[in-house]
């Protein structure tokens, strides 16, 4: 009876133990996979060709030697990305001219380009350069492009591009919130879209 | 006076540990949730470089390219130059779009038109391979390509 009553206990001492091996096993096998990376589209088989104005192309060239050239010219990597502002941000357009960009803040040179949508960046590279310098001036041409949106974004909505695209995210599908977030976006990236070749130049 | 202190602190009370199986338990459920058994192994050397403006992208419809020198225990037979690696297999850049028009194939119907390519490539990787690659693809017409990075 008394046996009944109180039978013994279960010792879970061990229980630690057994569930400390089962959470090894799961950390060594878990690999948080990161998908992030930098979308690019890449150019089109048998493309159109178009004729530019040379001051509307700025050339980037990665050498053999993982040097990064602007116009031919050997520059300091670091410095690429300022590089790319002004040239996008330009505006060489005159007043009286149709490409004319009123919301440009760059020099407004007339050899660098009419307009951000006139602004192409030609990216060629040498088979021998190293692919870490090639993501690099990728990084870089988009974190330019980043910077002057997020400044258009601030003037007109007063909320930067990234927030702006989290926001759409956030939003719910269909609603009426994400239209508007939607056309927010459009109109930003239309000020400032990304031209960017890598195909080659016939001169 | 050095026992006399060891004396006092052997007095306090010890730190009651009945809930560490608890902690565990859940850190258990954490990592058993969030694991994802690999389907494949990695065969070649893959580090992949940083950038701070690395976006995250929906891992929907996407189909896997990895660029890099093979592992050691593969050198003999593939040696060190870079190498693909198209699923499980170590291929070159005439296996390419086999394997990509393979995947596509597999695809639900509703993805393919917005499939992407996902370009894993080791940062020591030289251009050449990579822009071989890049021409495949767009011959073949997937032009959405998403440069894996680690974001700073």
């Amino acid at each position: 009876m008394k046996h009944q009553r109180n039978p013994p206990e279960v010792n879970a001492g061990s229980m630690a133990d057994i569930a400390f091996l089962l959470l090894i096993f799961f950390l060594v096998t878990t690999s948080l996979e990161s998908n992030d990376g930098l979308q690019r589209m890449l150019p089109r088989p048998n493309a159109e060709t178009a004729d530019i104005y040379e001051r509307n192309i700025l050339r980037i060239n990665i050498n053999a030697q993982n040097k990064v050239l602007v116009a031919d010219n050997l520059i300091n990597s670091k410095d690429l990305k300022n590089i790319v502002l002004d040239f996008v941000d330009n505006g060489g357009a005159q007043i009286d001219s149709p490409f004319y960009c009123e919301y440009c803040e760059g020099d407004r040179s007339s050899y660098s380009s009419d307009s951000p949508a006139k602004a192409i960046i030609s990216l060629t590279s040498s088979r021998n350069a190293s692919y870490d310098v090639y993501l690099d001036v990728q990084n870089q041409l988009i974190d330019a492009y980043n910077s002057l949106r997020t400044r258009e974004a601030i003037k007109r909505f007063t909320i930067s591009y990234s927030d702006l695209l989290l926001e759409y995210h956030k939003a719910e599908n269909y609603s009426s919130e994400k239209v508007k977030l939607k056309s927010m976006i459009e109109e930003i990236r239309s000020l400032y879209p990304i031209k960017i070749s890598e195909a080659e130049l016939k001169i | 006076m050095k026992f006399k202190t060891k004396k006092s602190n052997s007095s306090l009370p010890p730190v009651s540990t009945a809930s560490l199986p608890d902690i565990v338990f859940i850190l258990l459920f954490f990592f058993m949730t969030v694991t994802v058994f690999k389907d494949q192994n990695l065969l070649v050397e893959n580090t992949i470089p940083m950038a701070n403006q690395a976006e995250k992208f929906a891992k929907v419809g996407v189909i896997e390219i990895i660029i890099g020198k093979p592992l050691d225990n593969y050198q003999a037979n593939y040696g060190t130059e870079p190498v693909l690696q198209l699923g499980n297999k170590i291929g070159g850049v005439h296996d390419v779009s086999a394997f990509v028009l393979e995947e596509l194939s597999l695809m639900p119907e509703h993805l393919r038109a917005k499939a992407t390519v996902n370009l894993k490539i080791d940062e020591n990787v030289k251009l050449g391979i990579v822009n071989d690659v890049k021409k495949t693809l767009s011959k073949i017409n997937m032009l959405k390509v998403n440069y894996i990075a680690l974001k700073k």
